[in-house]
């Protein structure tokens, strides 16, 4: 859908970089027209109401004009500065996976209100005192699917036979579950666990208030974290720089306080 | 610009990479410098060219300095058992000016930032936890941007000193969620240094 000349959208500051002394250029990530760039003039001021308004991981409404080259922030006003996401190291790094995430799976002016509910349902649901691990997850599944990407998980998707109850493998370049005997004809398939099979089926298709009830032991959790990631990493053909950075927050953690919660 | 004759095209082009010059403003320095005299032109250029072979980073503190330690990592009469933290070096100037600060500073020439791969190793942190395990140190005062990354930063710092057994404390919120310290305005900056907090 393209812009009029002027026009209000409803968005998520998903990225921010200094434009010149006191401008800052947004990155957003709007209900109405999907992810967009625009101008937040004296934004880097003193005293800038805007600037506030237009941090990243922030929930605006804004008026925005259309410019030459770059539209222009106009007016704005906070719906959810989300401050429980930024009180804590551990789920203020979530938040900026989510973001870069939403970043490098969207292209400008293609708008995907699924995708945008998801987004800010996400950011809600990391300022809940639940465990992140469930949140990042059911995240992945569904950006997966929002953007086209749906894993197979019901069949092998490469003979269509129905999945037995054993150990089966994950293909990040078939896009789904391979049986064993398909998996050997294929060069990378990581085996699948069963409990990790039934849980990415449970969650693909239910709420977030059943997917969070599940009880996802450490082993379960990377070996889940290692399939969607994988896929990820394969269909962007890049690597994930928060990730690094969630890596190396675990790893500080010694008293796992960060990761508990 | 190909209607400029080259040395003039290649100071508008050199003034147009630094901040807030514009090519309008680049070719009126330009055309400015060209009338002055020949003297005064050197004296510039040479000025430029000291900045860069007479100025390093303090080996202490990483701030911008003409001697090393710095003349603030040097002084008597400041308290060192407290050191402030900061992410440029221009953010030192203002915390000066409000003469309300007396301690050490440490310069940690930029915030993590995930998605762009900045993290600890791209920063002085480890130079700070070094400075740490001085066990003089009694207080850090985190005064870094109140912005998203500048807040990753403040959280980290207050992770890994809070288990040295050091008060971590941030500049009150005086400083709008956004803001730049270097444009802060000393009565905003004088309450926020006064005001500040411990980590909760
Ligand atoms: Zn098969
Ligand atoms: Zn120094």
């Amino acid at each position: 859908m393209s812009r009029p000349r002027n026009y209000r959208a409803q968005a998520v500051v998903i990225k921010q970089i200094k434009l010149g002394e006191f401008d800052k250029l947004l990155t957003l990530y709007t209900s109405e027209f999907g992810k967009l760039k625009a101008v937040a003039k004296g934004a880097c001021r003193p005293g800038s109401k805007l600037g506030g308004n237009v941090e990243p991981l922030t929930h605006s409404s804004l008026s925005l004009a259309r410019g030459r080259n770059l539209d222009i922030i106009t007016q704005s006003q906070i719906i959810n500065g989300f401050p429980e996401l930024k009180a804590d190291l551990w789920t203020l790094s979530c938040s900026l996976y989510i973001l870069e995430l939403v970043d490098l799976f969207t292209m400008e002016n293609s708008a995907n209100p699924a995708l945008f509910e998801l987004l800010l349902g996400t950011l809600h649901r990391l300022t809940e005192m639940t465990s992140k691990e469930i949140t990042l997850r059911y995240f992945e599944l569904h950006l997966l699917d929002c953007s086209g990407y749906h894993p197979q998980l019901q069949k092998c998707v490469r003979c269509t036979s129905p999945l037995k109850s054993i150990t089966n493998f994950f293909s990040p370049r078939q896009g789904g579950v391979l049986c064993p005997l398909c998996a050997e004809k294929e060069f990378k398939a990581h085996p699948l666990s069963v409990t990790a099979l039934k849980t990415l089926r449970l969650w693909e298709s239910c709420d977030y208030a059943t997917a969070k009830r599940v009880n996802l032991r450490p082993a379960l959790s990377s070996e889940l974290a290692q399939v969607l990631q994988d896929y990820i990493k394969y269909l962007l053909q890049r690597e994930v720089k928060s990730i690094g950075w969630l890596e190396e927050l675990k790893k500080s953690s010694v008293d796992n306080h960060y990761r508990t919660h | 610009m190909s209607f400029f004759i080259e040395p003039v095209a290649r100071l508008v082009r050199e003034f147009g990479k630094l901040p807030g010059i514009g090519p309008k403003s680049a070719q009126r320095l330009t055309y400015y410098l060209l009338r002055e005299t020949d003297e005064e032109a050197r004296a510039l250029a040479e000025a430029i060219l000291s900045l860069k072979k007479e100025i390093g980073l303090c080996s202490i503190c990483f701030n911008v300095t003409d001697h090393d330690p710095c003349s603030i990592c040097q002084s008597k009469e400041r308290n060192h058992a407290t050191i402030c933290v900061v992410e440029k070096p221009s953010d030192i100037a203002p915390l000066e000016r409000t003469g309300k600060y007396k301690g050490l500073y440490h310069v940690l020439h930029g915030t993590i930032n995930p998605a762009q791969g900045i993290t600890t190793e791209n920063l002085r942190i480890k130079e700070l936890l070094a400075r740490l395990q001085d066990s003089s140190i009694e207080e850090v005062i985190i005064a870094i941007n109140p912005n998203m990354e500048g807040e990753t930063t403040a959280l980290y710092l207050q992770h890994i000193i809070a288990p040295l057994n050091i008060r971590v404390t941030h500049l009150a919120r005086g400083l709008p969620f956004g803001a730049e310290l270097e444009y802060a305005d000393d009565m905003t900056l004088n309450q926020a240094i006064e005001g500040r907090q411990e980590f909760k």
